[in-house]
């Protein structure tokens, strides 16, 4: 059975590397729905969070191609009930449909969404939250007119409590 | 010591400790310290620093030159196989890069040590197009362990020293490592260092002890256990460890054609070839056993045919160095992570001693139904034609076991699997899991260079023969005595015989009108001779042992001649035929 995985991967710092991280995939014909690549709490230590919907049995031996690359220090993978995560959304709708009638203000405040940015012939408006959340709103701002949308890939956090710098700590040590 | 390079056209005198090199210098220097005298290559405009430095150093380092980068990397993987040496080889950027990546792909599959050194463009040229340049890095990335690209000379030394570190540590692996023709000119202090590993890498799994002890317990009650090795005993020294451990279980051992010569032919515990082509007993019993234990090797579809149906009954141990191997295509009951030689060690001190001569005997029995319907014909034709097994058992006679053997694809490499027989480990040279036609001939140069003192025979088809026929070249120039058979039957027999069985003989672009190879190597100033009946065969495979330079000898076998037994695709390997 397909499930939606969070994978994410530990790697080294080095120019090319999401290159060969996507290779895994691409290659098993796995689509990666987003991804996000950002530092870590360890210093040169980065960290690519990859989105996919496979069966566990994929996932798992896609993480163990991951982690054979000699620059990934580690990758693990987790349903959503194991990570607590987040995405953003930014949507630039026109400002004078927004200001004509109470109904983009509802809209705007039953998605606790935030004002970025008022123009006069545009304005930016943020909502974080999962995937669903950031859709509904979508959905709810279309019949206005939405002038363009980008949603950012998944960034998650995971519920384990073994740290990174313990992993980071044991294999430097297993190097030694 | 003291040594004097040219730096901006200023001769500078330099002591060990403290030396400016240029880039390319380094590169060279670099190789020297680790320990390696030879590499392949073929040089062009964004090399020509190196080859400059290897023009002060051929006392050290020689450069063997192919005649096409394809031979360079198959000719190292020769002599990394046939050594358990790192392979070197050296092109420029562009095409000489790109001519290399079947090599690597090979390499990479088969898991033979090598570094790649590729020139590039200079770095401000990088990403415009400019002549001869690819991105080298992006098109091997999926097929190296490891690449990266050096801009600037200072990363030389510690770029060359891991690139060494990663070929030949855990599963060996090729590596590249792109160099910009600005970084071969530019100069740096020269430190040699050797690589002492990374957090991001931990080339040995730590053994398992407790997996040891599991995978002992289900051995010592096993009533028919049966033993799978691949190349992994080769590559982690175990034949002794290896040995020991199946005389002292008493379980008999069949191969992947990579592991081929781990363990002597004639073993009375080696019961033959695993897969598609491979002996009727190991296949057919792979489903009867109940303790199934592969030892470094990957269960690879050509081994385990219809993976649905294969080892079903048995608990499966798997001996295993790369963590992703586990699982990846069979299901495993007890994984022991580790290097084959000492998870060996420690899995034999814990076993009993065991004697399965009953079990044994099923595959003795399998044996000689194999034999009545196979083996006798192919080795005693009652026909005319020659066949190709009867070539290979030539070579055995004449060289009594002691040759290593390369081979390419096709037919001949299954015959020369199923009936070559070997008494020391690293003397089967194929192209097992991507199937390179076109590997044997430079391969056959490249092991030979390695181990100059051993009998090198190259076994080739008329098809393969032609796909790097330019390596005659090579072997002309360096008078590497290497001995070349080519089994001529003027098909691509291997795709014509699916064509006969699977295609309704519809044999589509396999007839192969070949020219007067006999004339060809007469032109490289080989000498040569052409067997078409069966009482030349023993006399001209003595002469081709005697002759002490390169010699190729053409043997035509019948035209149509099929290999068998045989796993059809999508069969399982209790399924196989025997005609």
């Amino acid at each position: 059975m397909k499930n939606r995985y969070t994978i994410s991967v530990f790697t080294e710092d080095r120019v090319g590397l999401l290159n060969r991280v996507t290779i895994i995939f691409t290659r098993r014909k796995i689509n990666i729905e987003s991804i996000a690549a950002s530092e870590s709490e360890v210093e040169n230590v980065h960290r690519y969070t990859i989105v996919i919907t496979e069966t566990e049995d994929l996932v798992k031996k896609a993480v163990l191609q991951l982690e054979k690359q000699v620059e990934i220090i580690k990758a693990v993978y987790h349903l959503d009930e194991d990570i607590v995560y987040q995405e953003i959304a930014l949507y630039k709708v026109p400002t004078d449909v927004l200001v004509a009638g109470k109904e983009a203000e509802k809209i705007v405040r039953a998605h606790y969404a935030r004002v970025l940015s008022v123009e006069s012939n545009f304005t930016v408006l943020e909502k974080t939250g999962h995937k669903e959340e950031t859709q509904a709103l979508f959905d709810e701002l279309e019949p206005f007119g939405i002038l363009e949308f980008v949603r950012s890939g998944r960034i998650a956090i995971t519920k384990p409590m073994k740290t990174l710098t313990s992993i980071v700590e044991e294999m430097e040590n297993h190097t030694k | 010591m003291r040594t004097e390079v040219v730096v901006n056209k200023t001769k500078v005198a330099l002591t060990q400790e403290n030396r400016i090199l240029t880039g390319a210098q380094a590169v060279v220097q670099a190789i020297i310290d680790e320990g390696s005298d030879l590499m392949f290559g073929y040089p062009g405009g964004a090399i020509m620093p190196v080859y400059d430095a290897l023009y002060d150093v051929e006392d050290q380092l020689t450069h063997i030159l192919t005649r096409h980068e394809q031979g360079a990397v198959h000719a190292a993987q020769g002599y990394a196989r046939a050594t358990g040496k790192v392979g070197i080889c050296l092109a420029t950027s562009g095409p000489g890069a790109t001519n290399l990546i079947t090599g690597i792909a090979d390499a990479q599959i088969d898991s033979t040590p090598l570094v790649c050194i590729t020139g590039q463009v200079h770095s401000h040229l990088l990403g415009s197009d400019a002549f001869q340049e690819t991105d080298v890095i992006g098109i091997s990335m999926p097929i190296t362990k490891w690449n990266f690209q050096v801009t600037r000379a200072e990363e030389i030394p510690s770029a060359i020293a891991k690139a060494f570190y990663i070929a030949r540590s855990g599963r060996p692996g090729p590596v590249l490592v792109d160099i910009t023709k600005d970084a071969q000119f530019g100069s740096l202090e020269y430190v040699y260092k050797p690589f002492e590993g990374m957090r991001s890498y931990q080339p040995k799994p730590k053994l398992d002890l407790s997996a040891v002890r599991s995978a002992a317990q289900l051995i010592n009650s096993a009533k028919k256990p049966l033993v799978l090795f691949g190349q992994g005993v080769i590559l982690s020294n175990a034949e002794q460890e290896f040995k020991q451990f199946i005389e002292k279980s008493g379980i008999p051992s069949a191969w992947t054609i990579m592991g081929l010569s781990a363990l002597d032919s004639d073993h009375y515990l080696n019961v033959g070839m695993l897969g598609m082509h491979g002996n009727y007993a190991p296949n057919k019993l792979t489903n009867e056993c109940d303790v199934l234990i592969a030892v470094g090797m990957r269960f690879d579809d050509r081994v385990t045919g219809d993976l649905s149906r294969y080892a079903k009954q048995a608990k499966i141990i798997h001996i295993e160095i790369d963590p992703a191997e586990i699982d990846k295509n069979v299901k495993t009951d007890v994984a022991v992570l580790g290097d084959a030689k000492e998870a060996l060690l420690e899995l034999t001190e814990v076993i009993q001693l065991r004697d399965h001569s009953g079990w044994l005997k099923d595959f003795r029995n399998l044996e000689s139904e194999e034999y009545d319907t196979v083996i006798r014909e192919e080795l005693n034709p009652s026909l005319d034609e020659l066949t190709m097994g009867e070539v290979i058992q030539a070579i055995n006679e004449k060289t009594n076991g002691d040759a290593i053997i390369v081979t390419d694809v096709g037919q001949h490499q299954m015959v020369s699997c199923r009936y070559a027989k070997f008494k020391k480990s690293k003397s089967f040279i194929t192209s097992g899991g991507l199937g390179t036609m076109g590997f044997c001939l430079p391969a056959a140069i490249g092991a030979k260079m390695g181990q100059p003192l051993r009998e090198v025979i190259a076994v080739i088809g008329d098809g393969g023969f032609q796909m790097t026929i330019q390596e005659l070249g090579t072997i002309f120039q360096t008078k590497t005595p290497v001995k070349i058979v080519v089994l001529n039957n003027e098909f691509l027999g291997m795709v014509r015989q699916w064509q006969e069985l699977f295609f309704e003989k519809r044999y589509a672009s396999t007839t192969m009108v070949n020219p007067d190879f006999q004339t060809i190597v007469k032109g490289y100033g080989i000498e040569a001779r052409k067997v078409t009946r069966r009482e030349d065969l023993n006399s001209a495979v003595g002469e081709m042992i005697r002759h002490e330079g390169a010699y190729f000898l053409e043997v035509m076998v019948g035209k149509e001649n099929n290999v068998f037994p045989m796993i059809e695709t999508g069969a399982s390997v209790s399924e196989i035929r025997l005609k």
